[in-house]
């Protein structure tokens, strides 16, 4: 099966492009639309697309993650940051709060919250790629 | 105590992620660990609400109709408490009986997954969070219901996803309707709102979605095709589990949102229910008689108990929900037990057809103690649990002058006899006649495997003679249960005051 060149060219372009817009949509969404959820679906298109451009074999030989590991340790991150709130607070998802200044960036406001969706746009990220991966190579080969 | 409220769902959540890994004996070795600890989280819970507590934690600290409360009342702690029995006691069973291509696709995360939505839907003092458990332990079972992909796995699979996403859509729509009504969806609050509510046409509206969507997931007449089309098709750890609790949430469900929020339109329905109760009732048990599969037979009774269920709610009194509750206990118990041993049997004889099977009273006697045990009691022959469970709940007929009611309930315990008799003496005691073709041969298990088996379904029938030898504090428990959820007065019962008291603790709405 033959794949464009262009398309190629292009997944590898916004590859990068894509990783950085989902990092922001996770730290955005801190306050405004954004969080791990959407974060993690952006993040993992950009698999998807490089699945599309150059097929599932190329791309699992390359990828040094394993997926299936990320998407137990991104619920693992997530119920670590609920239960913080647990042990210090009083109830599971309690947030915690550490504001340092820091000269030059400013106030800096990291959370449990943070850590919450830290760990769900990890756990959406390796679903989403495990789901594709398993798909596409499913009907990779059917299509040979 | 209150931070223990979390574990339940934490626990499975981190079981089924942990038992995606991918060596085997690192799976079983999670899965295990995890079931386990689920248990003990479960009796410390049940330990520390014995006393009468209400343990209630507001998630993220936020208070009452802002953040979602997590409740644990009197009927909270028993479901959870019997479901990690169920979890328990099924696991091993599966570890012992599931075959290696559907461990390999991922049986036991669905097992923990499923758990963990029922855990959840135990917990959940709000109804948006209620769907979400339902969707949780949907998608899991929906899995665990095809997975293997045999011919009749996946016919039954389409008309139980089909059915139960029907039911999803109403329900979220009910719940849609409820917020858009009282601007709230914490059960609690909406208990309060909807008891100063001028016009009870919304709630009865309200009532009867809610009766359709939780009735298609406890399998009630007429919305019960889905139940016998299905369960009889996956192995029978699945089914045990299933058939075991699954369906019971559905009535769960329905004693929460019906008596704790709805009491009054509930009151107006009372007649659609004892009619639907005791068509419930009577279908199932004549299903169950024509059936020759003991699967096919054990699954329409799972119907015909879902009747009795349904009979507390028809009667509608406090000593009705807490004949309900026992019942509940008992019946969990019980069916899970003979779907078990139908395990066993088929295990060690190759077959679940009637007339497949005999003498296997001759050959495995312990077996047959045991159907024994499960069956009487199910049939509810004193002294086994289900004759205390259909007591109460007869009697608690008798109190309010539910006469048709009770008499159709002693018509259909009948019923249940036989079908339970018709087993006995085609499974267990005829002569076997019946010459198995090649691929009919029982599958070969090593001995840990068949005592784990047998030993799983035998703690199984020993809870059940428990339940019957010593029903007292069971009873006393479900009496508890009954009176917190009951309303005492306009938008007040033990559960709504705990909740409201709880949230005004960290300043919350005092309304």
């Amino acid at each position: 099966m033959t794949r464009s060149l262009f398309f190629k060219f292009l997944a590898r372009a916004m590859m990068p492009i894509l990783i950085l817009f989902s990092i922001f949509f996770l730290l955005r969404g801190h306050n405004q639309p954004g969080g791990g959820f959407v974060g993690g679906l952006v993040g993992a298109s950009s698999i998807v697309l490089m699945t599309l451009a150059y097929g599932p074999a190329e791309v699992a030989s390359r990828l040094r993650i394993d997926f299936r590991r990320a998407m137990f340790w991104g619920v693992i991150v997530a119920a670590i940051a609920g239960l913080l709130g647990l042990i210090f607070q009083s109830s599971f998802l309690e947030s915690i709060w550490f504001k340092p200044y820091i000269d030059g960036i400013g106030k800096l406001e990291l959370g449990t919250p943070a850590l919450f969706d830290t760990g769900v746009y990890i756990a959406v990220f390796g679903v989403t790629v495990s789901i594709v991966m398993a798909m596409a190579d499913e009907s990779d080969r059917e299509a040979e | 105590m209150t931070p223990l409220i979390i574990f339940p769902f934490l626990i499975p959540l981190i079981t089924g992620f942990s038992a995606l890994l991918k060596r085997r004996g690192r799976r079983r070795v999670a899965f295990s660990i995890g079931v386990t600890a689920n248990l003990i989280a479960a009796v410390v819970i049940m330990a520390s609400t014995y006393d009468g507590t209400i343990l209630i934690s507001q998630m993220g600290d936020h208070p009452m109709p802002f953040g979602i409360s997590l409740v644990i009342d009197s009927l909270s702690a028993i479901m959870l408490l019997l479901t990690a029995v169920i979890a328990f006691l099924v696991g091993i069973f599966a570890m012992a009986t599931i075959d290696a291509n559907r461990e390999r696709f991922a049986f036991f995360p669905l097992f923990a997954f499923l758990v963990a939505g029922l855990n959840f839907a135990f917990l959940t003092g709000d109804l948006f969070s209620l769907y979400v458990a339902f969707e949780i332990m949907l998608m899991s079972s929906f899995v665990m219901l095809t997975l293997g992909g045999e011919r009749g796995q996946l016919e039954g699979g389409i008309k139980y996803v089909t059915i139960n996403l029907i039911s999803s859509t109403i329900f979220v729509v009910a719940a849609g309707l409820t917020y858009a009504v009282a601007g709230t969806l914490n059960m609690a609050h909406l208990a309060i709102r909807f008891s100063q509510l001028a016009d009870p046409g919304v709630t009865l509206v309200l009532a009867g979605m809610f009766l359709i969507a939780f009735g298609i997931k406890a399998a009630i007449f007429p919305l019960f095709f889905w139940l016998p089309a299905s369960y009889h098709t996956p192995p029978i750890a699945v089914t045990a589990l299933f058939g075991g609790l699954l369906t019971k949430v559905g009535i769960y469900a329905m004693w929460r949102v019906l008596i704790l929020i709805l009491p009054a339109a509930t009151a107006i329905l009372q007649p659609l229910l004892i009619t639907v109760s005791i068509f419930t009732m009577i279908v199932g048990v004549l299903g169950a008689v024509a059936q020759m599969d003991v699967r096919r037979l054990l699954s329409f009774h799972v119907i015909s108990q879902i009747g009795y269920l349904l009979m507390s709610l028809a009667i509608g009194t406090t000593d009705a929900l807490s004949a309900g509750i026992f019942f509940m206990a008992h019946v969990i118990l019980a069916k899970t037990a003979l779907f078990l041993i139908s395990g066993i049997v088929h295990e060690l004889e190759g077959s679940y057809h009637l007339k497949h099977l005999g003498s296997v009273a001759k050959r495995h006697p312990g077996a047959a103690v045991m159907f024994f045990i499960a069956a009487l009691a199910l049939a509810g022959i004193p002294p086994f649990s289900g004759f205390w469970a259909k007591f109460l709940l007869l009697r608690a007929g008798i109190e309010a002058q539910q006469y048709l009611l009770v008499g159709v309930g002693l018509a259909v315990s009948l019923l249940t006899l036989y079908s339970m008799i018709k087993i006995w003496n085609e499974v267990f005691w005829k002569p076997n006649t019946y010459t198995p073709s090649a691929d009919e041969q029982p599958t070969p298990l090593t001995r840990i495997e068949r005592r784990a088996m047998i030993g799983a379904a035998a703690v199984m029938v020993v809870l059940v003679f428990a339940l019957g030898i010593a029903p007292e504090s069971m009873i006393s428990l479900s009496n508890r249960a009954a009176a917190e959820l009951f309303p005492n007065g306009l938008g007040h019962s033990g559960y709504v005051d705990a909740v409201v008291a709880a949230s005004a603790e960290i300043g919350g709405l005092s309304e």
